[in-house]
């Protein structure tokens, strides 16, 4: 019985978790429940993605309406990894919370805190299992609506206008992707994904269609924070409390590049939607924001906001693979979301152990962390695996990137990847010396609350996925590549 | 069975052990080092010769464990130079040392042991890092620059060698390591890769750059690992490329200049490791099996002779502090052994006969006169000339002789004593008894260098080029010491790219658009210096609806052009 409900229930667990949390009445029952919701999705996630590895797929249909007129869930390798990842963030972002959060928020916030958590976590993992537009917008709504408050919790005073930023671009996003489901809407009559799939190619309305995927796709390049626009990502990552920060990076934008990757490749089906000149913008695009991200990292004197331009170069990888278009190609721009998703939410772990003292990521006030040395293998760990040095999970999917690239000629598209590295190494450097190389002036840090056990826990469990999934690629590589596979139609 | 893993393996449990031991000993931990190549040395002994191992990576087979005579030999030569490193480093109690200088050497090992390109780019790119941790290990600012510089260019070649290996593997469908054409797009980054780490003419800076700000110890391993990989890559990569022969020549040629005007004594051997490599470059350029032989001999005794010369200035930085040959002198009076070790360093590296230097430098010489080469063996006469001149009796002379500043430090630590006595050992045991040495060679040959017209040959050169060096002294014309820094071709990253970068800067603040200029100035007195403004906030929709508009525009655009 349960089994046959396992994939609804990744998403009902924590929708029904979010009430429960914020009526408990202290702040150890609210986390105990979180993260009790937590490994049991955790272990959801890793059995449905085990049911569906080598190519088969889960349909479920909610509340037994059959397609396309009820909503259906549908599972195969793509969103069973993206599944995964969200669970596996989820789960090792509310280990680190505790101590992280009772830092930065009033204790009787903590319940509502983790509520609104809980909700994100809805959000998230609907949006990369249903099977429905629809009802995709609605779950990125609930996602937004819910990291907006998460984010104005921070602690510094400008936290309520990233927030509000946040809220009027991630709108401007979403009405896009309004619209254009709206036309498709009216091109097709139909919501439903593998629907829509089958009725592309017979619509009588082409400019409408045409629109509707224009609009569709601004909108969830906004939201995946994509080169052009990408504006609103810094001042988020930024100034949201640490353990947010980690859990978006690693999540929010690789799911919205999820969706992308679904609409194109499956639902619009690669004769309609990739033109060659839209590949190719995909392409510039990505190399664009490689370049970009990067340089502006180096310039960065806060070492959260570098992080976050860093994720805007990373994002440009998985934007080139997928350009690409082919098996190689978009096999790497998955596991590289999966795998920048694990790096990027160590390092913002690592600076919001930093901050606990100073209550600030600026790195003139971090200087001098030979205090805590065992943090220094979390940022070598995580910032070799931004360069992409082998042994780290960055190293492979680079290498899947710069395979791709050369097997499509794309001379130019290698060079940037390998760019990309050198420039990575200048910003991995810049906090690396800043953190244990410059010489501290007041040791000041030093008085702050001392880390606490499950942040080290969260660190070290993150640390050991960056190396393990870089030695041992059969797990993470063989699921992008069954979903590659099977959405470019290739039969291995 | 149980031995049959890749050596590198020892030393990277060792980096581990001690990271997570330390801790709870202390430094106490650091007398085990010496202990770690010793071992593992044990063990690379009765490795068996058809010995492999393999790692499997996403579809790709990696090989950690290639054994044969050549990757044995520089085995060899690593575990010495690493036993003898920590031998003398037994005074460092700096945690980011000692596990930098393990990981490094280990992947020295690694690197030369990789029977793949992958493999090979993971330990070069290992190198890099964990070497790139005893530069910064000086913890000095002009040591912290020239660190990130040397870790910038380090890793450049990892990168080139890493789309050489991507291109090979797209032409030929393997990524085995073994001798390569140097024409093909493959071969020539991979060349280029290689040459950066043998800090070829024109990419050497790196060389001289780092390695005279490393710490006393640093150095050492240093000198040891990163160029000698290079040589063992040319070695097996690119056996008797013609390019290699003049490169080589121009190696041995153009430091000698930079060497003789430099004052820190660290910086003019680092100028005189180039010149080494020149040999040793020149050697497999040749190919033939004497070349060969001739350029790993040499890396080996150059490994021990310029660890040796390194180790005695070490015991200079030591005890005095720096290295500066203005500032230093007559210190032979208070640090007597370390002056005599010196000098045979000095007698190795300007390959005295009965040292080590002469029997494999002899090698190369011979196997350039076989190959009709007669004005580039001329070329390395007088590079031969040249080392005696600045290595072998510019550092003695103006560390432990000269004019005596006065200055009476202790002498060396016992433990730096006794690993350049180690060294100078080798160097004395190498010298007379050359057939040690040759029975390790890889490849066939029949040689001795001891005949009559090499000995003369060699003796005369040295004593015209010491009496020129006495001439010039006594004449005032040999160019005085003085405290300055020599940029040679560098100055094109160190002065003038930043220099580019400052101006490009400049032009886009005075470029960047009039409104936004005009607004920014309406509007800085509302907005708090550090917060978050409603101007920011209208500037960043701004931004975003301008991104969008045009996505739009293109899609829609594009998907008329579709129809």
């Amino acid at each position: 019985m349960i089994e046959n409900h396992m994939t609804i229930m990744l998403v009902v667990l924590p929708m029904l978790a979010a009430p429960l949390i914020a009526l408990l009445p202290s702040k150890n029952l609210s986390w105990g429940l979180a993260i009790l919701t937590a490994t049991l999705q955790l272990y959801l996630a890793v059995n449905v993605l085990l049911d569906v590895q080598g190519g088969t797929a889960i349909h479920y249909e909610l509340g037994g309406w059959a397609p396309p007129w009820g909503i259906s869930y549908r599972l195969d390798s793509l969103n069973g990894l993206m599944a995964l990842l969200v669970c596996l963030i989820n789960f090792v972002c509310l280990l680190y919370a505790k101590a992280s959060i009772e830092a930065e928020i009033p204790g009787r916030k903590l319940g509502l805190f983790y509520a609104t958590w809980q909700l994100v976590v809805t959000g998230l993992l609907g949006i990369v299992l249903t099977g429905d537009i629809f009802n995709l917008f609605v779950f990125l709504e609930i996602s937004s609506l819910s990291t907006y408050a998460l984010i104005g919790m921070g602690r510094q005073r400008q936290a309520l206008m990233a927030a509000f930023q946040y809220l009027l671009s991630g709108t401007l996003g979403a009405s896009f992707f309004l619209i254009g489901v709206g036309l498709c809407y009216a091109a097709t009559g139909t919501l439903n994904m593998q629907d829509l799939a089958s009725q592309i190619g017979q619509s009588d309305q082409p400019m409408t269609l045409y629109s509707g995927f224009a609009f569709l796709f601004t909108g969830l390049l906004l939201k995946a924070a994509i080169y052009p626009l990408h504006a609103w990502l810094p001042n988020v990552y930024q100034f949201s409390p640490q353990a947010v920060s980690a859990l978006l990076s690693a999540t929010s934008t690789k799911v919205a590049l999820y969706v992308v990757v679904r609409c194109l490749l499956d639902v619009f089906g690669v004769e309609f939607s990739l033109s060659r000149l839209f590949a190719d913008l995909l392409l510039l695009a990505g190399s664009l924001a490689i370049l970009f991200g990067s340089l502006r990292a180096i310039q960065q004197t806060d070492l959260k906001r570098l992080l976050a331009y860093s994720s805007i170069a990373q994002l440009g990888y998985s934007v080139v693979g997928l350009g690409l278009l082919t098996v190689t190609g978009l096999s790497g721009a998955l596991v590289h979301l999966f795998n920048h998703g694990i790096t990027k939410a160590a390092l913002f772990m690592g600076a919001g152990m930093l901050a606990l003292g100073p209550g600030t990521t600026l790195l003139t006030r971090l200087a001098g962390g030979t205090h805590r040395p065992w943090l220094l293998l979390l940022f070598l760990t995580g910032g070799l695996s931004l360069i992409g040095f082998p042994g780290t999970v960055g190293f492979i999917s680079k290498w899947m990137l710069a395979l791709a690239a050369i097997e499509q000629g794309h001379w130019w598209l290698l060079v940037v990847i390998l760019l990309g590295s050198l420039l990575a190494i200048l910003y991995v450097w810049k906090f690396i010396e800043t953190l244990y190389f410059v010489p501290q002036n007041p040791p000041e840090t030093s008085t702050g609350p001392v880390p606490g056990r499950g942040m080290w826990l969260a660190c070290g469990l993150l640390c050991l996925a960056i190396v393990y999934f870089g030695l041992d690629t059969r797990f993470t590589l063989g699921v992008a590549m069954d979903a590659a596979r099977q959405l470019l139609g290739v039969h291995p | 069975m149980m031995a049959e893993y890749p050596p590198f393996l020892n030393f990277y449990l060792a980096a581990l052990f001690y990271l997570l031991l330390s801790p709870l000993f202390g430094p106490r931990l650091r007398f085990l080092l010496p202990l770690v190549p010793l071992l593992s040395l044990g063990q690379l002994i009765i490795l068996s010769p058809d010995a492999s191992w393999s790692w499997q990576l996403a579809s790709l087979s990696m090989e950690w464990l290639r054994v044969d005579k050549l990757s044995l030999l520089f085995g060899y030569l690593f575990h010495l130079a690493a036993f003898i490193g920590f031998v003398y480093a037994l005074h460092v109690k700096d945690t980011l040392q000692q596990v930098s200088a393990l990981l490094y050497a280990g992947s020295a090992l690694g690197a030369v042991f990789s029977g793949d390109l992958l493999s090979l780019f993971l330990f070069w790119e290992m190198m890099a890092v964990s070497s790139s941790g005893l530069v910064f290990a000086r913890q000095t600012q002009t040591a912290r620059g020239a660190g990130i510089r040397y870790l910038i260019v380090q890793v450049l070649s990892g990168v080139l060698l890493l789309s050489g290996a991507l291109v090979q593997f797209q032409q030929t469908g393997t990524l085995r390591f073994d001798a390569m054409q140097a024409d093909g797009i493959a071969g020539g980054l991979i060349l280029f890769a290689f040459g950066i780490k043998c800090a070829f003419p024109l990419l050497h800076n790196w060389l001289v750059d780092a390695y005279p700000e490393s710490t006393a110890s640093g150095t050492l391993f240093l000198s040891a690992f990163t160029t000698k990989v290079a040589v063992y890559a040319l070695a097996r990569g690119f056996a008797g490329t013609e390019l290699l022969v003049y490169i080589g020549a121009i190696m041995t040629c153009f430091p000698i200049f930079y060497a003789v005007i430099e004052n820190d004594l660290r910086r003019v051997l680092a100028y005189s490791l180039i010149n080494q490599l020149g040999f040793m470059v020149c050697g497999v350029g040749l190919g033939t099996a004497l070349a060969l032989n001739g350029a790993v001999a040499h890396a080996f005794a150059d490994v021990i002779f310029k660890g040796l010369l390194f180790m005695s200035m070490g015991a200079v930085l030591h005890r005095v502090g720096h290295t500066l040959g203005s500032d230093l002198g007559g210190l032979h009076k208070t640090m007597p052994k370390s002056t005599l070790l010196c000098i045979i360093g000095a007698g190795s590296i300007s390959a005295f006969p009965l040292f080590s230097g002469f029997v494999t430098k002899s090698m190369i010489m011979s196997a350039m006169i076989e190959a009709g080469h007669d004005w580039l063996w001329l070329a390395l006469l007088f590079a031969s000339a040249g080392v005696f001149h600045h290595a072998g009796i510019k550092i003695p002379f103006f560390a432990f002789f000269a004019h005596d500043r006065g200055l009476r430090p202790k002498e060396a630590p016992v433990h730096m004593l006794f690993a350049m006595s180690m060294s100078a050992f080798l160097c004395l045991l190498i010298g007379m008894f050359p057939q040690l040495l040759y029975r390790l060679l890889p490849w066939q040959m029949n040689y001795w260098p001891y005949d009559l017209t090499h000995t003369l040959t060699q003796l005369q050169l040295l004593f015209f080029s010491a009496l020129a060096f006495v001439w010039l002294n006594k004449q005032g014309i040999y160019p005085p010491e003085l405290r300055s820094v020599n940029l040679d071709s560098d100055w094109l990253y160190r002065k003038y790219l930043p220099n580019m970068a400052r101006w490009l800067w400049s032009v886009r603040e005075f470029t960047q658009p009039g409104i936004a200029r005009v607004q920014s100035v309406i509007l800085r007195p509302f907005s708090h210096q550090s917060g978050l403004t409603a101007f920011d906030t209208s500037q960043l929709l701004l931004k975003l609806l301008l991104g969008l508009a045009i996505l739009i525009g293109i899609g829609l655009l594009s998907s008329d052009l579709f129809n």
